[in-house]
């Protein structure tokens, strides 16, 4: 079970925190000028890229932010967790 | 006590470390009495006894024995305790002895002599490698009837009888540095660690620290241990877990740990756990968890007897055991030699050593055989040993011809080598090196946190000769005892094709077993790697998985079970409820009435009551339950516009609107109301299962998407209690409590709401309606929740007010053609599908807007809600029915559609449906079928409009 390094709380077991998908991801700003392929790599299409990920986890049994954190999906080692703010998403 | 002469006596030997001889202990195998000593395992206490078949193999049924001396046992499998205490398939080596044990053997009928299915030879025949792959495939309806013959004749253990008397525990803890083993590398390594102030945690399988070769080494070796331990003990920085399996290792450095901290009572203590789950985190571990001897393979090599030859020492020395009286030990490597000393010094005559090996050194052990290059090749023996065929072996490691002689013996050692138990290793990700000189995979990368030490590095093990080539036999020759597989297996595995390791372990269950191929899985790469022609390096190993050892249900359970499986949530009038007799429908943590039985009543009875005093008269419903998100701030109009399918900006203070939202990939999300309480203060109402999800769903757009919106969220469902008063005295009612809220329909319209008073307390009124029905929403502090119930009961008598449970509600929420997120929202529903489309604004963009100009979600073809009649008026329509355009349901038959909500209307007084219909709305009229594959029962029924009961809302706006 990951450990994760919540910036408000702590560090904290996985079973607080609900994933939410990769957190490079961005909606597009204006959506009805997204054309539809635009529209649909954003709703569908995500990279599985073997490596390091940068993803999006909320805090929900804690300070309930959504917060980025970066982690290896072959070691499953949390390399940053971070507000997004600060990481500039 | 009987002894049969296999228990030493008392003596000057430094044997029988483990037991305690001043503590007789009896006990029972197989409904016959023994006695032990305290400190025995069965294992030990069986072959002190005499006893050596203790069960029959898996698929064979062939008699076996006691193998190997700790948790690395194959056969030795017994049923532990009766009734609802029984476990199966318990490794008697690692069962410690208490007075009135009770065990059976396994896998034998009608007895472990004589067992019918053996004699008969029933399995040999039909149980080749794969043979679940092949012999059963077809016909498949004949599966049952196979699978029926199967468990009977090969199945492991039976079930406990009852459910789980004992008490099950979780617990988590955070160290330093978690010590996996307490042999000698595990102790030196805490107390290295303790000394320098770490929080060390150590964990050891067995009831006595010291290691798998305790009792083995000399005095001094012992007391030297012995010291490690006493000082570990007094150290407050050093916990110390006996009887604890670390049995996984999980990421974040989280360690599984099973203390079994009652099963060597015969129950445990009262208010004691039987088992506890260890949750441990540490910073770094030290992996020293030794190795395990690794057996031969030869033809009949699963005899009783026949053992590993660290177990016969074991045995010997630690339990004063003589596993034996005249013993043959069979060997590729220098550690064998010393075991005939350490045999021999415990009065097991020691006839032969086999040695494998070319030699040339002549080692003189007078009174014992010494044999290079010889192997055996065949054993002999009914129920036990009692010779070995031997044969020499030539210079390409085959049986030279007319060599071969016999050897009486009732013991075989197998001296074979070490595996350095690698498990955890494994499991964390680190990579495994071939290493030539001990024929053994050893550890060689570095696994972040984890240090291996001792014998699991693959250092200390003696220099140990490849594998002899496998003679021709038409006998068995087992690779894995437990699951039966034989090397014939493995190289008919080869001849069919399969070339991975990872295919061969399914086809032949190599390594399946609840020993997971501790004592087989390098054999089995080794017969298969000569199979293959290949280096044993190139054929790999298969994936290591927790647990190392098996861990009982009940353990990860804990105390998560019955009630306690998960949190029940009630709201503020629970208690009102019970008392009244609701029945209860769990509503996910909530337990919601289901419905108000009055004496005599059925179901159906109450459910047709309550519905008609809500059409008729006036009904309480608690709708507590539903989320309530409190919303403040500057921008909460601008945020509810966005996230809201319909317009949220004229929304002025004291009216509430319906709103619907979406997904970002178009579907309906969830529905609700939102009220106006001040300028920039909102409160929203979410659907009871939605409550936590739409939480989330705010917060993500909030900071994610939108973080320059001024908006604060706050969860209230827990802090309000709301009641639904409905119906078309609802209003006469209210009227009639001692409140400062005006009912009247132009001080409160329809979707307005106000605050005041009722009875004394502080309540807020909604005038919305999910019935159909003129209704008010009455929410007040949780902690008035009782009251306020109380009150519309009192004063409703006059009424003859009807509580209403959530069936009512389906009930009437379907005759108003209402949908629900689950039955007809399904999560793959668009606003248009359920006819919301007139919803969607035109002047902004909200969440889920561009998808609806996807191809996939353009209206054309997409399931329509509808509502369904029965052609004959009276058929209760199935739910979840496949609705058919032909009266013809079988393989290939066209979907118009499906059943989504059904029930018998009392307003209407016949069954009608919900439904999801392919172009629905443009069908209405037409006739479909209603085809439940359950009970293959077909309904003919007709379209109509969602809304059976008052399509123009004039009731509610009453
Ligand atoms: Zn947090």
């Amino acid at each position: 079970m990951l450990l994760i390094p919540c910036p408000h709380c702590g560090p904290r077991a996985q079973t607080e925190f609900s994933y939410g998908g990769d957190a490079n991801v961005a909606r597009p700003p204006a959506p009805e000028d997204a054309d539809g392929g635009t529209w649909v790599d954003y709703l569908y299409l995500r990279d599985n890229a073997k490596g390091g990920h940068d993803e999006l986890w909320q805090h929900i049994f804690g300070c309930r932010r959504w917060l980025r954190v970066g982690r290896d999906v072959v070691s499953h080692e949390i390399t940053s967790c971070t507000e997004l703010a600060e990481s500039g998403a | 006590m009987s002894t049969n002469g296999f228990r030493l006596p008392h003596g000057g030997l430094p044997h029988g470390r483990l037991i305690d001889r001043g503590r007789e202990i009896s006990f029972t195998f197989d409904g016959r009495a023994y006695q032990g000593y305290h400190g025995d395992t069965l294992a030990s206490a069986l072959l002190a006894n005499g006893v050596r078949v203790v069960g029959r193999s898996f698929k064979y049924h062939r008699p076996r024995g006691i193998y190997g001396l700790g948790s690395e046992e194959p056969s030795a499998l017994v049923r532990l305790r009766t009734g609802a205490r029984g476990e199966p398939n318990i490794r008697a080596t690692q069962v410690e002895l208490y007075d009135g044990l009770v065990a059976h053997s396994q896998n034998n009928w009608p007895s472990l002599r004589w067992d019918i299915s053996s004699a008969l030879g029933l399995f040999a025949r039909f149980l080749p490698a794969g043979f679940y792959y092949k012999t059963f495939m077809w016909p498949g309806k004949l599966w049952p009837h196979y699978e029926n013959i199967i468990r009977h004749m090969a199945g492991m253990g039976r079930s406990p009888e009852g459910l789980d008397p004992d008490r099950y525990e979780k617990r988590h803890a955070q160290c330093d540095v978690l010590v996996i083993g307490g042999g000698p590398a595990g102790l030196a390594a805490a107390l290295a660690a303790a000394e320098s102030g770490q929080q060390v945690w150590l964990a050891d399988e067995g009831a006595q620290l010291g290691g798998a070769s305790q009792g083995m080494r000399g005095d001094e070796g012992d007391e030297a241990v012995r010291k490690t331990i006493a000082t570990l003990e007094s150290l407050d920085n050093v916990t110390l877990l006996r009887r604890t399996t670390v049995f996984g290792k999980y990421d974040g450095q989280l360690y599984g740990l099973v203390e079994r901290a009652g099963d060597h009572l015969a129950s445990p203590a009262i208010g004691r756990p039987r088992q506890i789950l260890w949750q441990l985190r540490t910073k770094q571990a030290v992996l020293a968890s030794g190795a395990i001897e690794r057996p031969l393979i030869f033809a009949n090599n699963d005899r009783p007897g026949v053992m590993l030859t660290t177990a016969a020492l074991g045995y010997l020395r630690a339990y004063a055991v003589r596993p034996g009286r005249r013993a043959v030990i069979v060997t590729n490597n220098d550690s064998a030699y010393e075991a005939v000393r350490i045999l021999r010094e415990g009065g097991v005559e020691v006839a032969a050593i086999l040695d494998h090996r070319h030699m040339t050194e002549q080692r003189a052990l007078p009174g014992t055989e010494t044999l290079y290059n010889h192997a055996v090749i065949d054993t002999a023996g009914r129920r036990g040993l009692t010779s070995v065929s031997i044969a020499r072996l030539d210079v390409n490691g085959d049986a030279v011809p007319g060599s071969e002689r016999r050897i009486n013996c009732d013991l075989l050692c197998l001296s074979g080598g070490f595996t350095p138990s690698v498990h955890l290793y494994s499991q964390a990700g680190g990579k495994l090196t071939f290493r030539e000189d001990i024929q053994s995979l050893v550890p060689t990368s570095q696994v972040p946190g984890m240090t291996v030490a001792g014998a699991a590095t693959g250092n200390f093990i003696p220099n140990t000769a490849p594998p002899i080539a496998l003679g021709r036999s038409r006998r068995k020759q087992f690779i894995d005892l437990q699951n039966d597989v034989t090397a014939g297996d493995v190289e008919l595995a080869a001849r069919e094709g399969y070339r991975s390791v990872e295919h061969v372990k399914r086809y032949t269950t190599l390594g399946m077993g609840t020993d997971q191929g501790k004592t087989s899985n390098l054999n089995g790469i080794a017969v298969l790697a000569a199979a293959l022609d290949k280096p044993l390096a190139d054929v790999g190993l298969t994936t290591y998985r927790p647990p190392y050892t098996p861990v009982t249900i009940g353990t990860l359970a804990g105390r998560d079970v019955g009630t306690f499986l998960a949190p029940t949530r009630r709201t503020p009038m629970q208690a009102c409820h019970e008392q009244a007799g609701a029945a209860f429908v769990p509503a996910g943590l909530w337990q919601r009435p289901h419905y108000y039985p009055r004496p005599g009543e059925a179901m159906a009875d109450a459910v047709n009551r309550e519905v008609l005093a809500v059409r008729q008269n006036v009904g309480i419903v608690d709708v507590s339950t539903l989320g309530r998100i409190d919303l403040h701030g500057p921008d909460v109009a601008e945020f509810l516009n966005r996230i809201y399918i319909n317009g949220f900006k004229t929304l002025v203070v004291g009216m509430c609107r319906y709103g619907v939202m979406l997904r970002d990939d178009g579907m309906i999300f969830d529905d609700g109301t939102v009220a106006r309480m001040a300028e920039s203060h909102y409160i929203m109402t979410t659907t009871t299962a939605n409550a936590g999800p739409v939480m989330a769903h705010l917060e993500y757009y909030l900071q994610v998407v939108w973080p320059d919106l001024r908006v604060h969220l706050t969860s209230i469902t827990d802090q309000w209690a709301v009641v639904a008063v409905a119906g078309p005295r609802a209003r006469e009612l209210l009227d009639s409590l001692d409140s400062d809220v005006e009912f009247a329909n132009q001080a409160l319209p329809f979707m307005a709401w106000r605050g005041g008073h009722i009875g004394g307390i502080p309540a807020q009124v909604f005038r919305i309606s999910f019935s159909g029905e003129l209704a008010y929403e009455i929410a007040v502090g949780a902690d008035h929740g009782r009251a306020l119930w109380e009150m519309l009961l009192a004063a409703g008598e006059a009424f003859d007010v009807a509580p209403y449970g959530t069936e009512a509600l389906t009930t009437l929420r379907t005759e108003k053609g209402h949908f629900v997120m689950g039955p007809e929202a399904d999560g793959r529903a668009t606003a248009d599908d359920i006819g919301l489309a007139a919803m969607l604004s035109s002047k902004k963009d909200f969440v889920g807007r561009r998808s609806l100009r996807l191809p996939g979600l353009l209206p054309k073809g997409r399931l329509n809600l509808v509502g369904l009649v029965p052609a004959d008026g009276t058929s209760a329509i199935p739910p979840g029915a496949i609705l058919l355009d032909r009266a013809v349901a079988g393989p290939g038959m066209d979907k118009a559609g499906h059943v989504a909500t059904s029930v018998f209307s009392p307003s209407l007084d016949k069954p009608i449906a919900l439904a999801m219909v392919r172009n629905g709305r443009q069908r209405l009229d037409q006739p479909l079928w209603a085809h439940s594959p359950l009970d293959n029962r077909i309904v003919p029924v007709t379209i109509t409009g969602p809304i059976f009961i008052d399509p123009q809302g004039e009731r509610l706006r009453a």
